[in-house]
C-alpha cells in the first residue's frame, strides 16, 4: 500500500459511496414524485391507481360536509367541468372557503372518492394555488373549444 | 417628503456600490493604491445611505403614510407600532430593501473589523460586495421601488399578512438574511483571492469567522423560523420541506461543509480550490433563496408578493454572479496549488467525506426543489415533490456524516492508525447500542429510525466526552482542572458544542418522532377529552378583541393523572381588514414535553374541533440549533482570528499602508 494506492482506494471508495448516494436519491425521487391533475382528467381516467397524486380546483359551494363525530369532512373539488368528491380527516386549513381555491394530495379508492392525506389553501384571502386556476383554466379552455 | 429622500438615498447609494465595486478592482488590477482607497469611504457611504433609506420607510410606516403604496398595502391605522416596523421587511420591496441594508452592514464591518489584511485583498473584496449591492439595488430602484407613491393617498391601508403579525416576524427575517447575506464576505474573500492567485493559511484564517459568523446568523434564522411555524401554523411540525425552508437549508448546508473545508485549508493548506468552490456556491445558494421566496414561482407558503418581472430580473442577477464568478474560478483556479498529502484515515479524509456527504445532500435538496419548478417552466406538467422523498434520502444520507462526526476529532492530521482510533470510542459504541436496544425495548412502536437516533446521539455524546477528557489530560501538567478547561481554545469549545448540538437535536427529532400523541377531538364547553395521560377539559369559549382582530378564545385545562398541569388559552382569530383566520396554538413549554392546543373549526353552535398534542422532547430541537449556533460564535471569536500580525502589532490599524503578509500567516502555509 503505497501512498499512490492509497489514493486510489480513497478516490474509489469514495466514488463507490457518491453513486450509491446518487441511485438511492434518484429512486426516492421516483417514487415521490407527486403529479397534478384536474378533475377533468381524474374523471377521464388518466390518473393511477393506488398511487398518491395531487388534485386541485374550486370547493363546490354547498358540498362541504361533516359525518357525525365531526373530524371526518367530505366536499367536492371542481374545475367548473367536472367534480371529485373528497374525504378527508383532520383540521382543515384556515383558508378553506366554499368556492375557493384549493389542493389537496392523496389516493383514488375504488369508488372514485378522492381520499385526501392533506388539504392545501393558502394564506392570502386573493390568492389562488397555482395548481387550482390551473386546473379551472384548463376546463374552461375545454369548454370554449367544445362549444363552437 | 421623507420617502422622496429615501428614494434620494437609495440612489446615492447605488452611486456608491457602482463606485465602490469598480475603482477599487480597476485599482487592484493596475497596482493604483489611490484608486483602491476609495473602497473603505466609498462603503462607509453607501451604509449611511442604504441606513437612511431603511429609515425613511420605517418613519413612513410609523407615521402611516398611506401616500406611500408599500405602506399602504402592508400596514393599517391599527396595526401595533412592532408590527409596523416589521412591516418593513414584511413584503417584496421592503425586504430587499433589508437586503441591501444587511449588505451594506457587512461590509461595514469587514472594513472595520479586517484593518490587518493586504490592501490588495481588502479592495478586491471590498470592490465584489460593491458589485454585489449595486446589482441589488439597482433591481430595488428599477423594479421594487418601495418609495412609489399613491395618488390619492389611501385613506386606510390592507394591513400586514395577518400569518405575519407575531414576534417571529420580528426577528426571523433580519436574522436569515444576516446570515444569507453574511455569506457574501466569504464569496467576495473567495473571489479576491482567485482574482488575486494567492490563497495561503492566513487567507483561510481571515475568512473563517466571516463564514462562521453567517453561519451563526443562518442558524438561528432557520431554527426560528422553524419554531415559528411550529407554534403559528397550528399543523404542530417544525420541518415541512416546504420549497421556501429548502431553500434556506441548501446554503446551510454547503455553509457548513465551508466551515470544514475552511479548516482543512488554514490548518493543511490543503482542499483549495474546493473551499473557493464552496464559497462561490454558498452564496448562490443564498441568492436562490432570495430568487425562490421572492418570486413567488413555487406554491409555497411563503409565496405573498408575486410578480415573475421580478423573477426574471433576480434570475439575471444570479446568472450574473453565478456565471461570473465561476468564469473567474474556472480561468484562475488552476494556479491554486494543491495542498499537503493525507492518508486514508486522517482528519483530512474525514474532512472530506463530510463536505462530500453535504454537498450530495445539498444536491439531493436542491433537485427536489427545483426539478417541479424546471419541469413547469418547460411545460412538461405539474408535479411536485413529496416530503417523503426527502424524509427518505435526508436520513442514510447524513447518518454517516453524523456518525463520523464523534470520530473525526479523534483522527490526527496527515494520517493516523484505525486500531487507535478505534480504542477510544470503544466505550462510545457499546453505549450507543446499549440506548439503542433500550428505545426498542421500552417504546411501544418505536423503529429502526428511533434505534439509530439514539445510538448517534449517545454515541456523540459519549465520543465528545471522552473527547474533550483528553484533551484537559493532555493539559498544562500541576494546574487545576478549571484552569486546564479554561485554557482549552474558544476554537475547541465551538466544535464542542456545535456537536454536542446536533446530538441533541436528534434527541430532539426521535424523541418527538417515537413519543409523540396527537388526537383530533369534537369537544362542547364541560367535555374533556383524553390522550395519553393527559386529559383536556374544555373549560369555556367566549369571544376577545384585539387592536385589529376578534377572536374565539378557548380555555382548556390541562390535567395529568388528576393534577393539573396548564391552562392553554388556544385562539382562533378573525383579523378585520383581511378577513382573515388565523389560528392561534397555546403551548404549555416544558423541558421534557410540550402540550399543545390548537382550534380547528367550529362544528355547530356549540363544539368545535380540537387538535392536541403532546409532544415529548420536542424543545430540544431547537435547543440543539442553539448550541450549534453558540458553538459557532465561541468558533468566530476565537483568539487567533483577533490577533495582529505579530511584527505589526497596532501600526496596520491604521490602514493607510499596506502591511505585508502576516509572518504567522506565511509560517503556517506548506
Amino acid at each position: 500500500m503505497k501512498s499512490r494506492h492509497k489514493r486510489l482506494v480513497l478516490v474509489g471508495g469514495g466514488l463507490v459511496a457518491v453513486i450509491a448516494a446518487v441511485a438511492l436519491v434518484l429512486s426516492a425521487f421516483r417514487q415521490n414524485l407527486v403529479f397534478f391533475f384536474t378533475p377533468t382528467q381524474v374523471v377521464a381516467k388518466e390518473a393511477p391507481t393506488g398511487r398518491s397524486f395531487r388534485i386541485g380546483g374550486l370547493v363546490e359551494t354547498g358540498s362541504v360536509q361533516r359525518d357525525a363525530g365531526g373530524v371526518t369532512v367530505r366536499f367536492v373539488v371542481t374545475d367548473t367541468a367536472h367534480e371529485i368528491p373528497v374525504v378527508f380527516s383532520g383540521p382543515l386549513p384556515d383558508l378553506f372557503r366554499e368556492g375557493k381555491g384549493v389542493v389537496a394530495d392523496g389516493k383514488l379508492d375504488t369508488e372514485g372518492v378522492f381520499r385526501a392525506s392533506q388539504v392545501l389553501a393558502k394564506h392570502d384571502e386573493n390568492y389562488m394555488p397555482p395548481e387550482a386556476q390551473h386546473a379551472v383554466d384548463q376546463a374552461q379552455k375545454a369548454a370554449q373549444t367544445v362549444k363552437p | 417628503m421623507i420617502p422622496e429622500f429615501g428614494q434620494l438615498a437609495l440612489i446615492v447609494a447605488f452611486c456608491l456600490a457602482l463606485l465602490q465595486g469598480v475603482l477599487p478592482l480597476w485599482g487592484a488590477a493596475r497596482g493604483d493604491a489611490r484608486l483602491m482607497a476609495v473602497a473603505r469611504p466609498a462603503a462607509h457611504g453607501q451604509f449611511v445611505f442604504t441606513a437612511l433609506a431603511i429609515g425613511c420607510l420605517g418613519y413612513a410606516f410609523l407615521a402611516h403614510d398611506f401616500s406611500v403604496i408599500y405602506v399602504a398595502s402592508n400596514s393599517n391605522s391599527a396595526l401595533p407600532w412592532e408590527y409596523r416596523m416589521s412591516a418593513v421587511w414584511g413584503s417584496h420591496e421592503g425586504s430587499l430593501l433589508l437586503w441591501a441594508f444587511l449588505l451594506s452592514l457587512w461590509t461595514v464591518a469587514v472594513t472595520v473589523f479586517s484593518r490587518s489584511l493586504p490592501q490588495l485583498l481588502l479592495s478586491r473584496a471590498l470592490g465584489v460586495l460593491g458589485l454585489v449591492s449595486a446589482g441589488f439595488l439597482s433591481f430595488l430602484l428599477f423594479t421594487s421601488n418601495p418609495f412609489l407613491r399613491l395618488l390619492p393617498p389611501a385613506p386606510d391601508g390592507r394591513d400586514l399578512n395577518p400569518l405575519l403579525q407575531d414576534p417571529g416576524m420580528i426577528f426571523h427575517p433580519p436574522l436569515l438574511y444576516m446570515g444569507y447575506v453574511g455569506f457574501s464576505v466569504a464569496f467576495a474573500f473567495a473571489l479576491a483571492a482567485l482574482l488575486g492567485g494567492r490563497l495561503d493559511a492566513a487567507w483561510a484564517r481571515w475568512s473563517r469567522p466571516w463564514t462562521l459568523a453567517a453561519w451563526v446568523f443562518l442558524t438561528l434564522g432557520i431554527a426560528l423560523g422553524s419554531f415559528w411555524a411550529y407554534y403559528e401554523l397550528g399543523w404542530g411540525g417544525w420541518w415541512f420541506w416546504d420549497p421556501v425552508e429548502n431553500a434556506s437549508f441548501m446554503p446551510w448546508l454547503t455553509g457548513t461543509a465551508l466551515v470544514h473545508s475552511l479548516a482543512v485549508t488554514e490548518k493543511r493548506g490543503g482542499f483549495k480550490n474546493w473551499t473557493l468552490l464552496l464559497a462561490i456556491t454558498t452564496f448562490s445558494l443564498s441568492l436562490l433563496g432570495t430568487f425562490l421566496v421572492r418570486s413567488g414561482v413555487l406554491t409555497s407558503v411563503h409565496a405573498f408578493a408575486t410578480d415573475p418581472r421580478r423573477g426574471l430580473f433576480i434570475l439575471v442577477l444570479l446568472a450574473l454572479v453565478v456565471g461570473g464568478s465561476l468564469l473567474v474560478y474556472s480561468v484562475r483556479a488552476p494556479r491554486m496549488e494543491a495542498g499537503g498529502r493525507f492518508g486514508l484515515l486522517s482528519r483530512e479524509s474525514m474532512l472530506l467525506a463530510n463536505n462530500v456527504a453535504l454537498a450530495v445532500v445539498a444536491g439531493s435538496v436542491l433537485l427536489g426543489t427545483l426539478y417541479p419548478l424546471a419541469m413547469d417552466v418547460l411545460g412538461l406538467g405539474k408535479l411536485s415533490v413529496g416530503a417523503p422523498y426527502f424524509d427518505t434520502v435526508f436520513l442514510p444520507l447524513m447518518a454517516p456524516v453524523v456518525f463520523l462526526m464523534a470520530v473525526a476529532p479523534f483522527v490526527r492530521w496527515k494520517g493516523d492508525g484505525a486500531g487507535r482510533v478505534a480504542r477510544q470510542l470503544v466505550w462510545a459504541a457499546i453505549l450507543g447500542a446499549v440506548a439503542a436496544a433500550a428505545i426498542l425495548a421500552l417504546v411501544a412502536n418505536a423503529g429502526w429510525r428511533s434505534a439509530l437516533g439514539a445510538f448517534l446521539a449517545v454515541w456523540i455524546v459519549a465520543a465528545a466526552i471522552r473527547h474533550l477528557a483528553q484533551r484537559v489530560r493532555a493539559g498544562a501538567p500541576g494546574a487545576g482542572l478549571a484552569t486546564r478547561l479554561r485554557r482549552l481554545p474558544l476554537a475547541y469549545w465551538g466544535m464542542w458544542l456545535a456537536h454536542l448540538g446536533v446530538a441533541v437535536f436528534i434527541i430532539g427529532v426521535t424523541g418527538t418522532r417515537s413519543l409523540e400523541s396527537q388526537s383530533d377531538v369534537r369537544l362542547a364547553p364541560g367535555e374533556t377529552a383524553t390522550l395519553g395521560e393527559h386529559a383536556f377539559r374544555l373549560a369555556e369559549l367566549r369571544q376577545v378583541q384585539g387592536p385589529n382582530y376578534s377572536a374565539t378564545r378557548a380555555r382548556v385545562e390541562v390535567s395529568r393523572e388528576g393534577k393539573p398541569v396548564a391552562v392553554l388559552e388556544p385562539e382562533k382569530r378573525m383579523y378585520h381588514v383581511q378577513r382573515m383566520p388565523m389560528t392561534e396554538a397555546d403551548i404549555d413549554y416544558g423541558f421534557m414535553r410540550h402540550v399543545y392546543v390548537a382550534l380547528g373549526e367550529p362544528v355547530d353552535d356549540r363544539s368545535w374541533i380540537l387538535r392536541l398534542y403532546v409532544k415529548p422532547l420536542v424543545g430540544w430541537i431547537w435547543g440543539g440549533c442553539l448550541l450549534m449556533a453558540l458553538g459557532g460564535l465561541a468558533g468566530a471569536a476565537d483568539r487567533r482570528y483577533r490577533l495582529r500580525p505579530a511584527a505589526a502589532p497596532r501600526a496596520a490599524s491604521t490602514g493607510s499602508a499596506a502591511p505585508p503578509a502576516s509572518p504567522a500567516g506565511a509560517a503556517a502555509r506548506v
